[in-house]
């Protein structure tokens, strides 16, 4: 049989990956394309016609306070919620990697909260901040917990970034705890000959041959903060006055509450054009500072 | 001698820091889900007076769990979520090995080009896709509500990085020879690939599996704008619904809550080993 003939090739093609290239353009191709065709009309989500209006949009995007708002808020939430994961995260798997009895069922269980979906670590939380921390406040007097931090406009903020280093920390452990088994030990063993401690091996040998693992963590990290959706609804719904709103859910909204579907998929587009840009900028940083044994 | 002894207490003394410290941290990461636990058994007014409690003043109850049930429709959203899942997943499998394979044994110029335009749209997140989505199959094609379109849905959003990690394990982990040896003594391309390469993917299958799973089962974005008919719910979507409906009913809530998350814990307690390897050997490659 000729092997090297175009219908060979494509009957190929076709047979093993026919179905994976229809199903992939149908589904995440053609709706990426059309969505920036979306950008240039003002449809409203029902009726058959979408009046082209060209750039008005983005003209509308960049004017609409609350987005940028919410953009900002996302800004600070993720900056100060993807250092927190990651300083636990490598704490956790510093711990469990230390030579601890039982550390696999450490690791199990720090890894727990990643296996269930947002919606319900949400509801979860919200009852721990709504009664919990409020009966613990009360029983021991403690004036700061005896009402719901859910309740205040910087509370739910700080409510929003500890679930999320609660959520993503355990996950981000599973990677730093193989980027810690990744360090031979030949070479941990020279560091201590050469008379380094513990705490010195760790921050001049281990940390800089685990680069790899920073970018990848602060990559995963980023990326999920920025897109935050799940647990800002069913945690804080954007309460109290739209105080908590992040730019995923200001978007959702834009769309299917308010019906401007061509803002709604406009602001979604420069969401993903700054999410991309810190992304990419980060590992590009990270990359410079990877360093081999 | 004597600083031998120091050097021994010392160490003694951090091991039991670090064991100290990782069991303070273990209780944190915990407590939400012991709150849960303990107080689905309780009664709404025990859980309003004292919501730390071990046991409530009225005592033991199991009667938040049938009326939860009831509530939220479990059963049937448990069936949704699982066909959703299980299709999904097995689709997801089958279509993105078979692509990862032609496109490793052939340096065809469109295979480069679907890998390429892969690996690129895994950048994209889903908030960007969604007003398109909707518009497209609901406004369009009019074909939103049935579990077929969320499963085609997942399917195609989970294929690039499906095919890019099965890319992988074929290069590396398939030895092509074998493979001359199937065509010499006859087979197919197609029967090489069933009956030599895909049994040899096994692990990768695994983790493919456990991942993709775990994300679909949990989706909640996707599902609740394709599946907006109640007996179409899957349970992250029955549990947002009977939240809204049912939040002031705190022993409801929490017995709502534990079911949403049971079917997950007890899968993991019996998979836990596949599921942390998987989980880590899908996020490191």
């Amino acid at each position: 049989m000729k092997t090297n003939t175009m219908s060979y090739k494509c009957r190929q093609f076709l047979m093993f990956a026919g179905v994976t290239t229809a199903v992939f353009v149908a589904v995440v191709i053609v709706p990426f394309l059309y969505g920036i065709y979306l950008t240039l009309t003002s449809w409203d989500g029902v009726s058959k016609q979408k009046p082209f209006v060209g750039l008005a949009n983005y003209v509308a995007t960049f004017s609409d306070g609350a987005y940028w708002q919410a953009m900002g808020r996302t800004f600070l939430y993720s900056v100060i919620a993807v250092i927190l994961v990651n300083v636990v995260a490598f704490i956790l798997a510093f711990l469990v990697t230390s030579g601890v009895k039982g550390q696999n069922f450490f690791r199990a269980g720090f890894f727990t909260p990643n296996l269930i979906g947002g919606i319900v670590l949400g509801y979860i939380w919200k009852f721990v901040f709504n009664r919990a921390f409020v009966a613990l406040g009360n029983t021991f007097s403690v004036g700061a917990l005896s009402t719901s931090w859910l309740a205040t406009t910087g509370g739910a903020m700080l409510c929003l970034i500890i679930v999320s280093v609660w959520q993503y920390a355990g996950y981000m452990m599973l990677i730093y705890v193989a980027g810690f088994m990744s360090v031979s030990e030949d070479v941990l063993e020279a560091a201590r000959i050469d008379g380094c401690t513990d705490s010195q091996s760790i921050v001049y040998v281990s940390v800089p041959l685990m680069a790899s693992s920073f970018v990848q963590c602060l990559f995963l990290t980023v990326t999920r903060c920025f897109m935050v959706y799940d647990v800002n609804l069913s945690l804080t719904n954007g309460e109290p006055f739209n105080s908590s709103v992040m730019a995923a859910m200001h978007v959702y909204n834009q769309a299917f509450t308010y019906k401007n579907f061509g803002v709604g998929q406009a602001e979604a587009l420069v969401l993903f054009v700054v999410c991309a840009v810190v992304g990419v900028l980060q590992v590009y940083i990270g990359k410079k500072g990877e360093v081999s044994a | 001698m004597n600083a031998n002894e120091r050097a021994a207490r010392n160490k003694k003394i951090n091991h039991a820091i670090k064991i100290f410290i990782l069991i303070a941290l273990f209780v944190c990461f915990i407590f939400p889900f012991v709150l849960v636990v303990i107080n689905v058994f309780k009664t709404k007014a025990d859980i309003t007076s004292d919501p730390l409690a071990l046991v409530g003043a009225h005592g033991f109850t199991m009667a938040n769990f049938p009326e939860a049930m009831k509530k939220m429709n479990f059963g049937r959203s448990f069936f949704n979520s699982a066909v959703i899942t299980i299709c999904s997943t097995v689709f997801t499998i089958l279509l993105s090995s078979m692509t990862a394979f032609v496109i490793v044994r052939n340096n065809w110029k469109i295979c480069g080009a679907l890998m390429g335009l892969m690996i690129a749209s895994m950048v994209i997140p889903f908030q960007v896709l969604m007003i398109p989505m909707v518009s497209l199959y609901g406004g369009v094609l009019g074909i939103l509500n049935h579990r077929a379109t969320l499963i085609f849905m997942h399917v195609g959003f989970s294929l690039s990085m499906a095919t890019f990690m099965f890319h992988g394990a074929i290069k590396t982990n398939v030895p092509i020879a074998l493979e001359e040896a199937a065509t010499i003594d006859g087979c197919t391309r197609w029967q090489t690939y069933w009956q030599i390469v895909f049994p040899l993917l096994k692990s990768t299958v695994a983790t493919v599996a456990i991942i993709d799973a775990m994300g679909f089962w949990n989706d909640y974005l996707l599902p609740s704008l394709v599946l907006t008919k109640k007996e179409l719910y899957t349970i992250p979507i029955a549990t947002q619904v009977f939240y809204g409906t049912y939040s002031t009913d705190i022993g409801l809530v929490m017995a709502a809550l534990l079911l949403a998350m049971l079917p997950i814990l007890i899968l993991y307690v019996l998979l836990q080993r596949y599921i942390v390897e998987g989980v880590t050997s899908g996020a490191v490659k």
